[in-house]
């Protein structure tokens, strides 16, 4: 190499430090990625919402290209996402959308669906985090897209925002095969 | 005559409050010894997934606390530590562990320094030698001899000075 051209050296290792550096501002390191994408959705059965004699289980959620949104009254990213949760029930005839409540009461639930809605065919009621652990949940507003064969094909952790649908989770799955699309994480 | 110390006594309180409400290790009750050891290295070792810089054991998170609840009650089951950690990280993922395993996915993260620190050590290796090299031939020949001539030649004035 030419010595005219060393003092590049540094300055290209800067270039790549920097190069590192904003890489790492683009991630977020609440965001834990889950190991259940490409799996069977975990086994549950937990009461309805509002329908304690009625059970919501696993098998739910075959057939169907399901939604399934972890929520809670409490969680102010829940109340934010839920006007897009609204949307997505009423365009997305293909898709069911189920709720997992979690952590939450019966009532402060049920006064959150009278009030802004309720996008969920059905809402499993999970007082106790007993589907949650199983599941990988660690915070609510967490939503996973579950294929017709009951696989997980993608997880949104944190609120469904404008455009979550059509550019991050509709990729991910083959709604006339109701299948998961393989070779993505 | 000595003044009510309301204001003192109300402090008291203020500090003793938040304190009450506070997740303690003390409601898990092992009849076996070499469990509440497990449990306790166990959640000293796992992750809390809200507060990332702290353990299973050090949270005062609500997660924390259900985590915290199912190894207690996977431990009292019967599993082990390693069925535990196992169980965990299928659902979690390797996050949860402070000690990350070593796969393919994680070989930068346990190789990337002795990588670095080799690239280092060769690039100072080279750089010394290449010094070396430069001392030795500081002089050229024709240095060299017109040097001997200078030191040879008595009737150079600069001699004595140099």
């Amino acid at each position: 190499m030419g010595q005219s051209l060393k003092f590049l050296i540094p300055l290209g290792l800067f270039g790549v430090l920097v190069a590192l550096l904003f890489f790492g501002l683009t991630t977020d390191p609440s965001k834990v990625p889950s190991p259940l994408i490409g799996k069977p959705a975990p086994e549950f059965s937990l009461p309805a919402l509002g329908d304690p004699a009625r059970t919501v289980s696993h098998t739910d959620l075959l057939g169907k290209v399901t939604l399934l949104n972890v929520w809670a009254s409490w969680c102010h990213s829940c109340r934010a996402e839920h006007t897009q949760l609204m949307r997505l029930a009423r365009e997305l005839k293909e898709v069911q959308i189920l709720g997992l409540n979690w952590k939450d009461t019966e009532a402060d639930a049920q006064q959150m669906l009278r009030t802004s809605g309720n996008p969920y065919r059905v809402s499993a009621f999970d007082p106790e985090n007993q589907a949650g652990i199983n599941w990988g949940v660690y915070g609510a507003p967490e939503t996973f897209l579950v294929d017709g064969e009951g696989r997980i094909c993608f997880k949104k952790i944190g609120p469904v925002e404008p455009g979550t649908w059509e550019t991050e989770m509709a990729p991910t799955i083959d709604l006339t095969t109701k299948k998961c699309k393989e070779s993505r994480t | 005559m000595i003044k009510p110390q309301w204001p003192a006594l109300l402090l008291a309180g203020l500090l003793v409050a938040p304190s009450l409400g506070a997740y303690t290790l003390e409601e898990f009750k092992f009849q076996d010894p070499g469990q509440a050891e497990d449990f306790h290295r166990l959640t000293a070792e796992l992750r809390c997934l809200v507060c990332q810089n702290e353990s299973l054991a050090g949270s005062q998170a609500d997660l924390a606390q259900d985590l915290r609840k199912e190894v207690y009650r996977l431990l009292q089951s019967g599993k082990s530590r390693q069925e535990v950690i196992d169980f965990l990280v299928a659902r979690y993922g390797d996050f949860v562990l402070y000690d990350p395993p070593l796969k393919p996915s994680t070989y930068p993260l346990w190789f990337g320094p002795l990588a670095l620190a080799g690239v280092g050590g060769l690039f100072l290796l080279l750089t010394l030698r290449k010094k070396k090299e430069a001392r030795e031939e500081a002089l050229s020949p024709e240095e060299r001899q017109r040097l001997q001539a200078l030191l040879a030649d008595d009737s150079n004035p600069n001699k004595d000075k140099a």
